[in-house]
């Protein structure tokens, strides 16, 4: 495993983007940073730029306004890149299934490595996700190198 | 003036959690104006909730917004039991009022982090959160999870409240009261925060009219509207409490609103427990409403929330419409990042003059008007358009009933 490998599975920095959710995935995420949960202990940031982030944390339904500024900001982050989908209704459009200015799912527009599921997921759980794509990412290395 | 710079901040962007186009037109340091974009977070929420039942519209109701949830989740069982015109069992209406409550108190401590965090005071921004995380506990205690509660249904509620968790949460209450007041000490005599927020995003009593602000950034302007007071719903016509008015016009002002208006909540969930009749929690109501119109309207941490519902008779809406507080209180945005005189906005302020309303976008997303951007062209389209678009794939998609 190279340096830059090794720095990246110790210190993944995230970037959030909320893409038309209700709030409800939000302020989960906002509270997995907060010192009940700390996630910072683990080296996980929240960095406001996309051009910084390893993973990207996308909340809500993909709403058809949103999609294009959603692309946008997925090209702008440097490669390897990550897709977190939390919560159900940005996995599978969840309660606003029958909306009409969403996609069902955030697979139709970008890929995603990892789903959290739970509307909201606790906090807890958004952890658990970002500890298993760690794992994926440790797998594929090791596999690599 | 030819050295006027247009600063576009969002969609994404750090200081804002929600998709949002802010455009300040910037001389120097100094703001000249602004401009709004919203619409991002447009899902057609209302136009759903035609093709669901009344039971169904409660959950996705709860989901238009994750911070005030119970508000609209409440607003639309009491617009839809308008219509059906039956009293709910009064202990319904204390659980209520104490869910509402609690929410208020989490609301009002969540933003307090985001204002800290705006103004580059990140340490009290942890502090807030890390105490926030107790008031979670107990509304999780109480409904069964932390932010979508799914307490309220139509005719009462889900979930008693039993002695014991009464009595733990009396306790929390106790502790919090202290928290709070510490940070209400805090704010007064910080000078981080005076220094970022005296004299900071002004809105003068006139305009906070004019505008038809709502919630506390109207009070924070000196007028005393709310409509837990003004038009008592649930049980708030028992309790009494103080509508907490500040009228120095700006950013201190309303965390001074917010951090009285939390104390003020503790006072009324203590009151609530303690009044509390005993008696059933829910009324057993028809599925299919009969026709009539129905309103809704309460005080959510932001302001008022108005629910419209017209029934034809059968099990699912006719129209549904929702009005939320931040719709109201953004027309003022612009008028706070204006330079005028000798008030003098700069680029620095903008986040926390923006987040002094307590923006909440998946709120207030609820209409849209189809714009060709590249040309200006705007046009209306028909539902059957809007069908064949965007709605071949729903599962909804049929006669309407
Ligand atoms: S999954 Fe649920 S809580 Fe999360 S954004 Fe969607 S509706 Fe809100």
């Amino acid at each position: 495993m190279g340096l830059v490998d090794w720095a990246r599975l110790r210190s993944p920095w995230v970037l959030h983007f909320n893409t038309g959710a209700c709030n409800g995935c939000d302020i989960e995420v906002v509270a997995a940073l907060t010192p009940r949960y700390d996630v910072e202990r683990f080296g996980i940031r929240l960095v406001g730029s996309p051009r910084h982030a390893d993973i990207l944390i996308v909340t809500g339904p993909v709403t058809k306004q949103v999609e294009k500024r959603l692309k946008r900001v997925y090209e702008q982050m440097p490669e390897p890149k990550f897709v977190m989908a939390v919560g159900n209704c940005c996995a599978s459009s969840g309660a606003f299934r029958n909306c009409y200015n969403v996609y069902p799912g955030l697979d139709n527009v970008i890929p995603v490595d990892v789903y959290v599921m739970g509307c909201p997921p606790k906090p807890e759980a958004i952890i658990n996700g970002v500890v298993k794509l760690l794992e994926k990412l440790k797998k594929l290395k090791g596999g690599a190198s | 003036m030819s050295n006027i710079v247009d600063v576009p901040v969002g969609p994404q962007h750090p200081a804002l959690k929600e998709p949002l186009n802010i455009t300040c037109y910037v001389d120097g340091e100094q703001v000249v104006g602004a401009k709004l974009r919203i619409g991002y977070n447009h899902r057609g929420i209302e136009k759903a909730g035609e093709y669901q039942t009344f039971i169904q519209n409660l959950y996705i109701a709860e989901r238009i917004c994750g911070i005030c949830g119970i508000v609209h989740a409440f607003d639309l069982a009491q617009a839809t039991e308008h219509i059906i015109g039956k009293e709910i069992p009064r202990r319904a209406d204390y659980l209520r009022t104490i869910g509402l409550e609690l929410n208020r108190i989490h609301s009002h401590l969540l933003w307090l982090g985001v204002a800290a965090h705006e103004i580059g005071f990140d340490t009290l921004f942890m502090y807030v959160w890390r105490d926030r995380e107790v008031v979670m506990d107990v509304i999780e205690d109480f409904t069964g999870n932390r932010v979508t509660y799914a307490l309220v249904t139509i005719g009462g509620v889900r979930r008693d409240l039993p002695q014991e968790k009464a009595e733990k949460m009396l306790r929390v209450m106790d502790a919090l009261e202290e928290t709070v007041k510490k940070y209400k000490e805090m704010c007064l005599n910080e000078k981080t925060i005076r220094m970022r927020c005296d004299g900071v995003g002004v809105l003068r009593k006139e305009d906070a009219i004019a505008l038809c602000a709502v919630g506390p950034t109207i009070r924070a302007s000196g007028v005393p509207f709310d409509i837990r007071a003004d038009d008592p719903h649930a049980a708030y016509d028992e309790i009494p409490f103080k509508v907490v008015t500040y009228d120095t016009c700006d950013v201190t002002a309303r965390i001074l609103v917010r951090i009285d208006e939390t104390l003020e909540s503790i006072n009324i969930v203590r009151e609530a427990i303690k009044k509390m009749p005993s008696g059933p929690i829910r009324a057993r109501l028809p599925r299919a409403v009969p026709v009539g119109e129905g309103v809704g309207r309460t005080e959510a941490p932001r302001g008022e929330v108005i629910h419209y519902v017209r029934s034809n008779g059968t099990d699912r809406p006719f129209r549904w419409k929702v009005r939320a507080p931040t719709l109201a209180n953004l027309l003022s945005i612009p008028v706070m990042l204006t330079s005028k005189g000798d008030y003098v906005v700069y680029i620095a302020d903008v986040p926390i003059t923006f987040a002094s309303i307590d923006p909440c976008l998946s709120c207030t997303d609820r209409a849209v008007k189809f714009v060709d951007v590249s040309s200006g062209k705007s046009w209306v389209w028909t539902f059957s358009q809007i069908k064949r678009m965007y709605w071949k794939d729903k599962p909804c998609w049929r006669e309407r009933p």
